[in-house]
């Protein structure tokens, strides 16, 4: 098989370029993408990239496998390779600090604008704020977020508008506070996204959800969060 | 070494999983300059992978539970050399620990009242009087890690926590009386090296189960902590201890929760025979991990394996329904159909008992403060190092862990540690600056490494030591094969201190820092081997072919291993807690 690996290295290359490696997968298994790397690295130790976990829970490993975002530890090489090729490069629309590794700071800067944690300031009781099965239910498919950017990056808007647009992962983690029973700054939340940019810079593209390793939607918590801002507004 | 940038804070936390962010959130709300150093963005930490729940006696699936019945569970669970006083505080301190986690927001599961979720966990009764299965696991569906851990940083967030993001710490900082000043680390991005200069340094770095070739472990846990202690020269307790999870995914490693046998789902033979019923009539597949993973072994050396080479057996979880899958399980139902190929709604998932958790560590007492035990049965507080979570060994779980309870650890002692380095701080305390030379030796390694011109390879050793331990120390143990592999050890501990960096260069350099890890790796390996051929007995998951018993007479203590000349002492169990009577050692079946 050929891989064509995204490689750049600030202190030695003046551009990035892009290296053709023919490997012999052992056993002709199908394995997956992070085991290919694991290999490469094994030949060539300054080979960069991000990993932990390895189960698709950490959001470590999140890169472009030909030309689509993903986990690399979770995306198997039958679910990628064409023409017995993989070309790997990093999440695009960020900047590239190493080989596979993305300079993360913008899209977490969008996380913590979004004040991703509980505000409730009603004194707390002695036990757990009740929660009823369906208040929780709201909740499924929003907190599951793992942070790995494969949505945010694969972003039209948010490749124009890095620093204003929230992107699909920040507006999910939005209304995953605005969904919670227990949260109680709705007004104040929906009163910081109302601008033009922050959540109407969504065009509904939809390529979050196309590659959301997760399964999860953004788009859809996104068209929530337009519902709530124009009940807010009439 | 005058070029040596330093950063000062009043404490530092070195990890950024559960432990780690519990206790710089005690600290930032605690008004102290805290610094969490971490070598992955938090949210990648291992605690991201815990799936079943955290146990805690909050009497929501029972009103009538009782701390007091979870601690008896514990205690018997550590094979009786957890220590008491820490149990009662953990167990006794639990629900006010798991309430503030709902009050910063995490998304338990919740009952028709509203309350928390709980479901049966191995090991759990009502008391010591009453066997019946309790449900005692607070969940977040069986994401619950994830979850805990996205909590903990959105709280830091709100705490306005400081965050050394992608920081690899190399190395602790003693100055002239043996006291921990800090840590020599690495900004990974820039590669530049720094002094960390803290009154404080708690050691948050969570488990090695790296050492092993098959682990349900994320890939960057290496026990970066233990390695810097020990070589720091502190001791390590209870390091033979290391808990094979019954159910990780044949082949991948990935972790299966206790919770789908806690929801109803069992193991099962070749032959289709649910034989926990055979080892433990009583509590069958909900046993202590250590006694399931043994029968599952034995097993599979009986021919009853499952697969073409019979080297595992299967979890069934079809007779659950979908339904209750996709609702209590659905993290498994994902990762079994990536890893196992296998659709739990419609097939078994084929499991094998994985190394999971190193229930060994630093000494600490409650309040997280690390302790040198001596040669005599006493011991010393190590001024200005702490530890919390899977590094440290308070110790709760003792020979063996109870599902559920490295969560409850995590938040009970991460906060633990935090509130005493807060009163010490308000004491007023003070400590010598570290000299230059102080912080050369702390500089020695990174050094050596950096300075490399030829030597082993890193892949390759870290490979052999990997297959070393799971050859030589896995879940069952004797002492010929131990002294083969005690050998081994030695050989390739000469290569480990001999690595070869060829790769110098500065920005996001990995090879550096897996160079660096397996030299962890190695100290851990190391303390482990050793104390696992000195404990002449079988205690809760050290099983001997060759001492098949428990030794109360001579074993009911804990061990501790000395790193200046690599031999073993012991070191009393507490059994003294303080609102309670100890419960004394029985023989233990489930």
């Amino acid at each position: 098989m050929l891989v064509s690996v995204y490689r750049y290295n600030p202190e030695t290359d003046d551009a990035p370029y892009m290296q053709d490696i023919h490997i012999d997968i052992p056993g002709g298994k199908d394995i997956m993408v992070l085991d290919v790397l694991h290999l490469l690295k094994e030949k060539d130790t300054s080979l960069g990239y991000r990993r932990s976990c390895r189960e698709g829970v950490c959001g470590s490993d999140g890169m472009n496998m030909n030309g689509k975002n993903g986990l690399a530890c979770i995306t198997a090489l039958s679910q990628v390779v064409v023409d017995d090729k993989l070309v790997i490069r990093p999440l695009p629309g960020l900047p590239v600090i190493r080989d596979l590794v993305v300079d993360m700071s913008q899209f977490y800067k969008q996380y913590e604008k979004i004040k991703p944690f509980l505000i409730n300031d009603t004194p707390a009781p002695t036990m757990e704020r009740l929660q009823s099965p369906e208040e929780r239910a709201e909740l499924d498919g929003l907190y599951e977020c793992i942070l790995c950017a494969c949505c945010t990056t694969a972003c039209p808007s948010f490749w124009w508008n890095p620093d204003k647009f929230v992107g699909p992962s920040g507006l999910l983690q939005a209304y995953r506070f605005l969904a919670d029973s227990r949260d109680t700054a709705t007004r104040e939340r929906l009163a910081e996204l109302d601008d033009p940019f922050s959540v109407f810079r969504c065009h509904g593209i939809m390529n979050c959800v196309n590659v959301c390793p997760k399964g999860l939607n953004p788009t859809k918590a996104i068209g929530k969060i337009r519902n709530m801002l124009i009940q807010q507004a009439t | 070494m005058n070029e040596l940038r330093t950063l000062t804070f009043d404490a530092i936390v070195v990890g950024g999983g559960g432990a780690g962010m519990r206790a710089a959130l005690q600290l930032a709300q605690s008004g102290l300059d805290t610094a969490c150093v971490t070598k992955v963005f938090p949210t990648r930490s291992h605690t991201v992978s815990a799936q079943g729940g955290i146990t805690c006696a909050i009497a929501s699936a029972d009103p009538n539970d009782d701390w007091r019945w979870h601690m008896y569970d514990t205690v018997k669970g550590s094979d009786y050399i957890g220590d008491q006083d820490a149990i009662e505080y953990m167990c006794s301190v639990g629900p006010q620990a798991v309430f503030e986690l709902d009050h910063m927001g995490l998304p338990f599961s919740r009952t028709e009242t509203g309350r928390i979720y709980q479901r049966p966990f191995g090991g759990q009764s009502k008391g010591p009087d009453n066997p019946t299965q309790a449900a005692r696991t607070c969940a977040a569906a069986d994401r619950t890690g994830h979850a805990l851990l996205h909590t903990l940083y959105q709280a830091n967030l709100k705490a306005g926590t400081t965050f050394l993001n992608e920081w690899y710490a190399v190395d602790l900082v003693k100055n002239e009386d043996g006291a921990v000043v800090g840590c020599i680390a690495i900004c990974i991005e820039t590669g530049e090296t720094v002094y960390i200069k803290a009154k404080a340094t708690v050691l948050a770095t969570g488990g090695a189960g790296r050492i092993f070739a098959s682990t349900t472990n994320a890939l960057i846990n290496t026990g970066d902590g233990m390695g810097m202690s020990l070589r720091a020269g502190v001791p390590a307790q209870d390091m033979e201890m290391w808990q094979f999870h019954p159910t990780g995914i044949a082949g991948a490693g990935t972790l299966v929760t206790e919770g789908c046998r806690g929801e109803g789902g069992y193991l099962i033979n070749k032959d289709g025979e649910r034989f926990m019923e055979r080892y433990a009539p009583n509590a069958k597949d909900l046993a202590g991990r250590d006694v399931v993973a043994r029968s599952m072994i034995l097993e599979i050396l009986d021919g009853r394996g499952c697969g073409p080479d019979g080297d595992h057996v299967y979890l069934k979880l079809d007779h659950l329904g979908e339904e209750v899958l996709h609702s209590r399980l659905p993290g498994i139902c994902e990762l079994s159909k990536t890893f196992a190929h296998a659709d739990p709604v419609k097939e078994p998932i084929p499991v094998v008992p994985t190394c999971h958790y190193q229930m060994g560590g630093v000494a600490t007492n409650i309040g997280g403060q690390a302790l040198a035990p001596d040669k005599d049965g006493g011991h010393t507080v190590i001024e200005g190092l702490f530890a919390c979570g899977e590094v440290a060994c308070v110790s709760v779980h003792g020979a063996n862990r109870l599902g559920g309870n490295s969560l409850l650890d995590l938040v009970v002692f991460g906060r633990a540690a935090g509130i005493q380095i807060e009163k010490q701080m308000r004491e007023g305390y003070e400590v010598k600056d570290a000299s230059a030379a102080d912080l050369e030796r702390a500089m020695a390694r990174l050094n050596r490494l950096n300075g490399s011109t030829e030597g082993a390879d890193v892949a390759a050793v870290r490979k052999e030591l990997q297959a070393t331990m799971q050859l030589y120390f896995g879940v069952f143990r004797d002492g010929e094969s131990m002294q083969k592999g005690l050998a081994l050890l030695a050989d390739i501990r000469k290569k480990a201190d001999n690595l070869y960096l060829d790769d110098k260069s500065n920005a996001f350099n990995t090879a550096r820092i897996e160079a660096l890890e397996l030299q962890n790796l190695m100290e851990v390996a190391e303390a482990t081997a050793i104390a696992a051929e000195v404990r002449t007995e079988s205690r809760g998951a050290h099983a001997r072919n060759d001492f098949t018993e428990r030794d109360d007479e001579n074993w009911l203590c804990h061990s501790v291993y000395y790193p200046q000349d690599k031999t073993v002492g012991k070191r009393a169990v507490n059994f003294a807690p303080k609102t309670v009577p100890a419960f004394p050692p029985k023989v233990r079946t489930y």
